[in-house]
């Protein structure tokens, strides 16, 4: 066990693989990624079938509006990108790179959160609550769950940032940027799965 | 036991062309969705055929050029995410198919 | 303060049962008892850095044992009850909401708090050992396991004197359990303890694959691991695929409940059949959860004691990978009688047989390896004997089940009870048996008397197939699950006669098992080989009990059954006799204990709706999450003359 600790053992690879304990970690998230496909796909699974379990309230066409979701959508995809930017000066080994593009990254996370707030509050306003309808409940838990996420991610990438700030970029730092890096990524592979199966669907169906 | 693995070793320097393509490929294929939905081009199937098809694609695009999927474990990390996929389509199609008795 | 006293004595404590009000003062008593004792004896210190506050792999596995025995007990006093109400027709000692509180809870707490925590008690304590490492990939995480086991299993149990135990059946079926129906805590009590106790479930299996995919010994590729590793692994794979769906269900029902949403509701487009569809997705998976465990102890104790290698290594691998596979696939047939269709019926019928094909394989390799073998008919390779042909009996009876048209008959009947308590004991519980007594010696240095161990053996098979074959009888004759009561003229007596004498049979087994295990204590033979059994994986080459680091050097496994080779090739001595270098282990931690303690609390809100309290707990696990990220867990190192010391004690030096 003693390869496990933070000590790098190979100079020229990526930091966050230098060591068996950070592999392991990333490994190990990898596999905690897995786990969450299928808790997302449950979520998908019980919106798609009661799409139409509108219960005389308000339905997906009623309700959902493009430049809304449209906004939403390039926002986190714009995140995913910059955070993608980090990983990049992670390796490069520039912490203020990183620094710098996880606050961006940060700050397009937080207007998506804030323009979903205000989405649900608007649904709520028009009377579509989450105990309207099957259709409303899994709306909000299918949404709500992955905003959760992201609001989650939100704290971890702060608590990420400090760290890096405070010690600088070594094994157990780009370690655990990489991985808050990878759980901002999923989120905005779930999110696709989101435009298009909730936002997408809705206009269609 | 541990074979070292592969890294993308252009990421350590120059530009991030992963990520860039990846970005724009992305978007693309984001509006490529909406615009087969808004115009109402294609029949209803098709259109939700059409946009799934097209999530799928940025789905893989953004875990091969975001996610580094293919790094070091990528054997059993591809593995792990390929099988839970299958799984979420077992779970979504299966549910959506068990529940649709007619009520 | 009327409403006050109103709650506390209505809503919060449970009155007005004498049987309840023994079990408060027993845990009254034994609660002072456990105190008194720590104190008269000076233990606490020793109780908080030696267990509370352990990441050994070995501790946690011994944590989690201790407390599935408690469990077994609770779980089967629950069936003692059921059984003594049927005894005999028109028994109403326990009323119908009573007799409804203890099959739930005895389903529960025998799924959810016995057997699982005791197969990962055994997964825990074997499975490093057998790969070579010195713990398992994330020994922190593994604590936090095994205490959000630990308070998930008591929150639920707090349910029987405190708010009342759930009553909805372990399967929690709506409409029944929504708030219309199901008012109360009882049912939030099955919803939160179980969700806080699969929350651990899950980073164990995480834990268990990356333990096993990156930490194994030098030369140990996977088709040289033991079968109760690959076991573990597939089991691992299973939990990561298929608790999240229960996460969910039980998440989306609890909101049903707490918030007014429409998931499993009656009304409003909800679809109280939603419910049982997730529900099983998870529940069909979670059965090979319990069983390939099982599979593996059961290879390495038949290998063990006929010895002989096991027939079909690679046979035995792909089985289990293919049940893995298709247990996603065949979760209706837990519902066929719902209203699902011919269509989906059919598919999910024709998958259900399929899945049969791989464990019969199994079986057939089993019984190869014990073709022309030398066998040791110790107690451990009873419990595995027995397993064959009582489990057959369960696997078949499930091909019955899975014929579609005939379900309709048996479906909720007597006849299923049978099939899965034929699959469930002979399967899983022999096993746990077989394990228990196979790596006793190994967890706690001495081994478990031979003879009460046969004794309880005999006894509780003799006793498993008198309670349970009947059933298989009276099932055919319609008597239905679930019932609390039945009446004299249907000619169902004489067999629930039987069957309760059966169960209390079972009851004493289990007595002398736990009388077993205080008098190996004081009397048991001591192992001082660390090789009781003439084993042939690698855990027998430590010593009993293992040391802390498990293993001073770690070894170069150059085939499958590395340790067996290693003695015949005359190689044992000369591993032993490397040079020793210091060794880097994990630091305690209280972190996992408290996290546990914070979720408990904000269990014990939510069941209450006391969503205040709830809010209070989360955020007092966030807060030690971040304590978590921003520490330096650096661990420690055993010196070389520690090392030494104990090699040496352990005479390996």
């Amino acid at each position: 066990m003693s390869e496990t600790h933070a000590v790098a053992t190979e100079s020229r690879g990526p930091l966050e693989y230098a060591t068996k304990d950070g592999q392991m970690k990333i490994f190990g998230f990898w596999v905690f990624l897995g786990a969450e496909v299928v808790l997302f796909s449950c979520l998908f699974a019980v919106y798609l079938a009661y799409l139409h379990h509108t219960a005389g309230g308000p339905t997906a066409h009623d309700l959902y509006e493009v430049k809304g979701f449209l906004i939403e959508t390039l926002l986190l995809l714009t995140s995913s990108f910059t955070c993608g930017l980090g990983t990049h000066e992670l390796r490069r080994r520039n912490k203020a790179g990183v620094l710098a593009w996880l606050l961006i990254t940060l700050l397009f996370g937080l207007g998506f959160i804030g323009m979903e707030v205000k989405e649900f509050v608007d649904y709520v306003g028009e009377g579509a609550t989450l105990s309207t309808s099957a259709f409303l409940s899994s709306f909000y838990i299918l949404v709500g769950t992955h905003g959760a996420h992201v609001s989650l991610g939100i704290l971890w990438m702060i608590a990420v940032m400090i760290q890096l700030g405070l010690y600088g970029i070594n094994p157990v730092t780009a370690r655990k940027a990489f991985i808050v890096g990878l759980y901002w990524h999923f989120l905005d592979v779930v999110w696709v799965f989101i435009f298009t199966a909730v936002y997408l669907t809705g206009l269609v169906l | 036991m541990e074979k070292n693995q592969s890294f993308t070793h252009d990421d350590h320097h120059g530009f991030p062309w992963k990520h860039i393509i990846g970005f724009i490929l992305s978007l693309v294929l984001t509006f490529a969705a909406l615009f087969v939905v808004l115009s109402g081009a294609l029949p209803t199937t098709m259109t939700l055929a059409a946009i799934v098809v097209l999530a799928i694609f940025q789905v893989l695009v953004q875990l091969l050029m975001f996610m580094h999927l293919n790094e070091h474990e990528g054997a059993f990390q591809t593995i792990s995410m390929a099988f839970g996929f299958l799984i979420a389509l077992a779970v979504v199609a299966g549910s959506i198919w068990v529940m649709s008795f007619g009520m | 303060m009327e409403n006050i006293k109103d709650f506390l004595l209505h809503d919060f404590f449970v009155t007005g049962e004498p049987m309840i009000y023994m079990a408060d003062v027993a845990i009254i008593l034994v609660s002072l008892a456990i105190v008194f004792v720590l104190t008269y004896f000076k233990k606490w210190k020793w109780l908080w850095k030696e267990w509370l506050t352990t990441v050994d792999h070995k501790k946690i596995g011994i944590m989690y044992i201790i407390a599935a025995l408690a469990m077994l007990f609770r779980g089967g006093a629950d069936g003692l009850l059921m059984r003594a109400q049927l005894a005999l027709p028109n028994l109403h000692f326990l009323n119908a909401q009573h007799y409804n509180e203890i099959f739930t809870t005895h389903g529960t707490i025998m799924i959810f708090f016995m057997a699982m925590p005791f197969l990962f008690g055994l997964i825990n304590v074997a499975m490093p050992l057998q790969i070579g490492a010195r713990d398992v990939a994330f020994p922190y995480l593994n604590a936090i396991s095994f205490w959000l086991f630990f308070f998930g299993a008591l929150l639920f149990n707090l349910s029987f004197v405190i708010g009342g135990s759930p009553d909805a059946g372990w399967t929690s079926y709506t409409p029944l359990a929504e708030k219309g129906l199901d008012p109360g805590v009882g049912e939030n009590y099955y919803l939160i303890g179980l969700q806080l106790s699969g929350i651990g479930t899950l980073a164990s299996g995480i834990n268990f694959i990356v333990t096993i995919l990156k930490m194994r010994a030098p030369g140990m590729t996977l088709m040289k691991m033991p079968m109760f590793t690959w076991a573990s692994l597939i089991t691992s794979v299973i939990i990561v695929f298929a608790f999240p769906v229960l996460t969910v269900a039980l998440a989306m029902l609890t909101i049903d409940r707490l918030f007014g949403a429409h998931f499993f509701t009656a009304d409003s487009g909800g679809m109280p059949m939603m419910w049982a569809n997730l529900f099983w997705i998870w529940g069909h998976p979670e059965v090979y959860i319990v069983i390939l465990p099982a599979f593996g102890i059961f290879s390495e104790v038949i290998s063990t004691f006929a010895g002989k290698k096991l027939f079909g290594y690679k046979a035995m691998v792909w089985s289990m990978i293919v049940i893995c596979v298709l247990s996603f696939f065949v979760w209706v047939h837990h519902f066929f009688a719902m209203g699902a269709g011919p269509a989906v019926n059919s598919f999910f019928g024709v998958s259900t047989m399929l899945i049969a094909i791989p464990t019969g394989v199994k079986i057939f390799n089993w019984l190869l390896t014990l073709y022309k073998a030398k066998i040791r008919f110790t107690t451990a390779n009873l419990w595995a004997l027995a397993f064959i042909p009582n489990f057959v009996i369960g696997g078949i009876t499930g091909v019955m089940l899975a014929v579609v048209p005939a379900d309709f008959q048996y479906h909720n009947s007597y006849f299923l009870i049978a099939h899965f308590h034929y699959v469930l004991i002979a399967g899983t519980v022999f096993a746990v048996f077989a394990g228990l007594h196979y790596w006793w010696p190994k967890m706690f240095g001495h081994m478990l008397n031979e003879r009460l161990g046969k004794w309880a053996f005999w006894i509780f098979v003799i006793g498993f197939n008198v309670c349970f074959l009947p059933m298989h009888f009276v099932g055919l004759m319609g008597m239905t699950r679930r019932l609390y009561t039945y009446p004299a003229d249907l000619g169902w007596t004489p067999w629930n006669f039987i069957e309760t004498i059966g169960a209390f049979a079972m009851g004493v087994a289990f007595i002398i098992m736990v009388y077993n295990i205080y008098w190996s204590a004081r009397y048991g033979e001591r192992d001082t080989t660390g090789d009781p059994w003439n084993g042939r994986t690698l855990e027998w080459a430590v010593s009993s009990p293992a040391p802390e680091y498990n293993f001073a050097t770690i070894p170069e496994v150059k085939s499958l059954d590395a340790f067996w080779e290693m003695k015949k090739n005359g190689e044992v001595e000369k591993w032993r006799k490397q040079p020793l270098e210091p060794i880097h282990m994990p630091d305690n931690s209280y972190r996992p204990f408290v996290i546990s303690v914070l979720f408990f609390i904000a269990g014990f809100g939510f069941v209450f709706e006391w969503l205040w309290l709830g809010v209070i707990g989360l955020i007092g696990v966030f807060l030690c999450l971040a304590l978590r990220s921003f520490e330096k867990d650096e661990g420690h190192h055993i010196p070389v003359e520690e090392i030494e010391r104990t090699e040496r004690a352990a005479g390996r030096l």
